[in-house]
């Protein structure tokens, strides 16, 4: 009778998900992003596609699978504002790689470790858009504005905690 | 024993990625450029069309269906105050008229006058009304999608906005969507003036989505509460359209000599449903303009003749005024003194004259009223009572 075993801890943390997860659940974030602020105009404060970007590298727990994911989503997100493509590109790749690195170290089925993790990754999301205006585009304009990030990143936190639970059901053991 | 690439696998692949995508940035960006004002991706318009294709059809869709349930619940279940906002509509579409026919002259002077100036007025001509079914999803871009494009005959830099107000102006046109570029956009810009001191300046959009005019110096005509309206200078907006108004200025720091003046939008930029984008513009008054132009002139034409026919027929104020005064000092200071005169009575008398109707403890219940002539002197000259020596 085979019997499926696990080599290592990597192997017994990865989820996978179904193909038709991987592609629909970003695009949906995305369209949720692009019409929530219709409605609510305080909601643009909210960034969705970073939420899902984390939630995919925390359950992948790839670096690499995480930086694409990252990438791919943050270049749709790209697409549907007037900054060239790569800006939201470059960041979420970089958070996306942060991500699936750590989730070998902490425990991240854990609420509060999820929050954690997702404010954090919130404000350095916000730093290396800084970083990129500011360096690469040369945009004086782009100012930092501190509390404006840390409102953002806590806003992040708390839309998390829902958005990981209704995540977690599509959730398949392995890849 | 692994090899370099193997033991450093994962961040040479995040390094790729990112390098590649700075490789991308850069190649979408002029080399000539000086600052963000400049094209910002529009040679890639393929991977824009592609992200937007996929993304914007299904916010349409969503937008369409939501607005049918709304108009359903509004046009059909919830007609609570219909009645009496109909009725309140009605008496403000009579006071605009009113205003209109007053203002019909000022107006017909205004348009001689840039006549003899040669003055080349743009008045708008044709538009199209389109739905706001997206947003950018991001507060750093400020940007809009409509329902409408180059099908509807949108094209890029046309000027979007509201009744209220200017909204901004079209970026990028696709067959069937289209972006706005609102003006608190960083990337916005438009040529305004102050309708007060006729002021020029350039209005641009700031980081936390606030609208500034940055390029003028201090200036004491320029007061909170100033209206601001397009100037016509930038060729993107039609003069004259409403901005907003002034709500404070300051000085900046970061511009020094040059002050920070914020603007209060006219149209609300973030509840926007429905918007107009200028697809024509043109130097003559309008078909439509010149027929109301018309109308209000003829309005007040009637109201001025029916002023004149009035103020006719009513007698004068001083019309008995004493003018046989043997001193001009005594009968100056009879007519301050004199009471005032009592109106002279009907030739017919009928139950609303004064004094027709009998005293209540002679009516009685059930019994017509009989109108009856008061008790009055035939010279109505003689009501008028004697001065006090």
């Amino acid at each position: 009778m085979a019997e499926h075993s696990y080599t290592s801890r990597q192997e017994l943390d990865q989820y996978g998900f179904h193909p038709a997860v991987t592609l629909l659940a970003p695009l949906a974030f995305l369209l949720l992003q692009a019409m929530l602020p219709k409605v609510f105009p305080v909601l643009a404060v909210l960034d969705l596609p970073l939420v899902v970007t984390i939630f995919f590298a925390l359950a992948r727990r790839n670096p690499i699978s995480g930086a694409v994911t990252g990438t791919l989503i943050g270049l749709l997100q790209d697409g549907l504002t007037n900054h060239p493509f790569g800006v939201f590109g470059i960041a979420k790749a970089i958070v996306g790689y942060c991500a699936a690195s750590i989730g070998f170290v902490v425990d991240v089925e854990n609420v509060s470790i999820r929050v954690a993790l997702t404010f954090g990754f919130s404000l350095l999301q916000s730093l290396l858009l800084y970083m990129v205006h500011h360096l690469l585009l040369g945009d004086g304009t782009y100012a930092a504005q501190l509390l404006h990030e840390l409102l953002r990143a806590a806003v992040n936190s708390i839309v998390a905690v829902p958005v990981f639970f209704v995540l977690d059901r599509f959730k398949t053991r392995g890849d | 024993m692994d090899s370099f690439f193997t033991r450093f696998k994962n961040p040479l692949v995040l390094i790729a990625i990112v390098l590649m995508q700075v490789i991308v940035l850069a190649m979408q960006l002029p080399a000539r450029t000086a600052g963000f004002d400049s094209h910002d991706g529009h040679n890639v318009t393929m991977l824009r069309r592609w992200t937007v294709s996929l993304v914007i059809p299904v916010a349409g869709v969503a937008h369409s269906t939501s607005l049918h349930v709304s108009n359903v619940w509004h046009d059909y279940i919830d007609l609570r105050h219909v009645r009496e906002d109909n009725a309140r509509l009605r008496q403000d579409v009579a006071r605009l008229r009113e205003e209109q026919a007053a203002f019909a002259e000022d107006a017909a002077q205004g348009r001689r006058l840039q006549q003899l100036l040669a003055f080349k007025q743009q008045y708008i001509s044709s538009t199209v009304a389109a739905q706001v079914i997206g947003t950018s999803g991001s507060d750093r871009s400020r940007m809009l999608y409509l329902d409408k494009g180059l099908a509807d005959g949108l094209k890029p830099e046309q000027p979007v906005i509201t009744p209220d107000g200017v909204v901004g102006k079209l970026r990028d046109v696709f067959p069937h969507n289209a972006q706005v570029l609102l003006i608190n956009d960083v990337t916005s810009g438009a040529g305004v003036i102050l309708e007060g001191s006729r002021i020029r300046g350039i209005l641009r959009g700031t980081p936390d989505g606030q609208v500034q005019i940055n390029n003028l110096t201090a200036d004491s005509r320029i007061r909170p509460g100033d209206t601001v309206v397009t100037s016509g200078g930038d060729m993107v907006y039609p003069r004259g359209l409403p901005v907003g108004q002034v709500v404070s200025i300051k000085s900046d720091p970061q511009h020094q000599p040059y002050t920070a003046i914020t603007i209060k939008t006219a149209a609300n930029l973030s509840r926007l449903e429905e918007v107009l984008v200028i697809t024509g513009t043109q130097s003559t008054l309008p078909t439509a303009l010149q027929q109301d132009a018309e109308a209000a002139a003829a309005t007040a034409e009637a109201n001025q003749r029916a002023a004149d026919v009035i103020a006719e027929r009513l007698p004068g104020l001083h019309q008995d005024a004493p003018q046989e005064g043997a001193n001009g000092n005594d009968s100056a200071a009879a007519v301050d003194n004199a009471p005032p005169p009592k109106p002279t009575p009907a030739r017919h008398m009928d139950r609303y004259s004064p004094g027709a109707t009998p005293p209540a403890d002679a009516l009685q219940p059930g019994v017509p009223v009989t109108p009856t002539a008061p008790a009055q002197s035939a010279d109505p000259k003689t009501d008028v009572a004697e001065p006090h020596p």
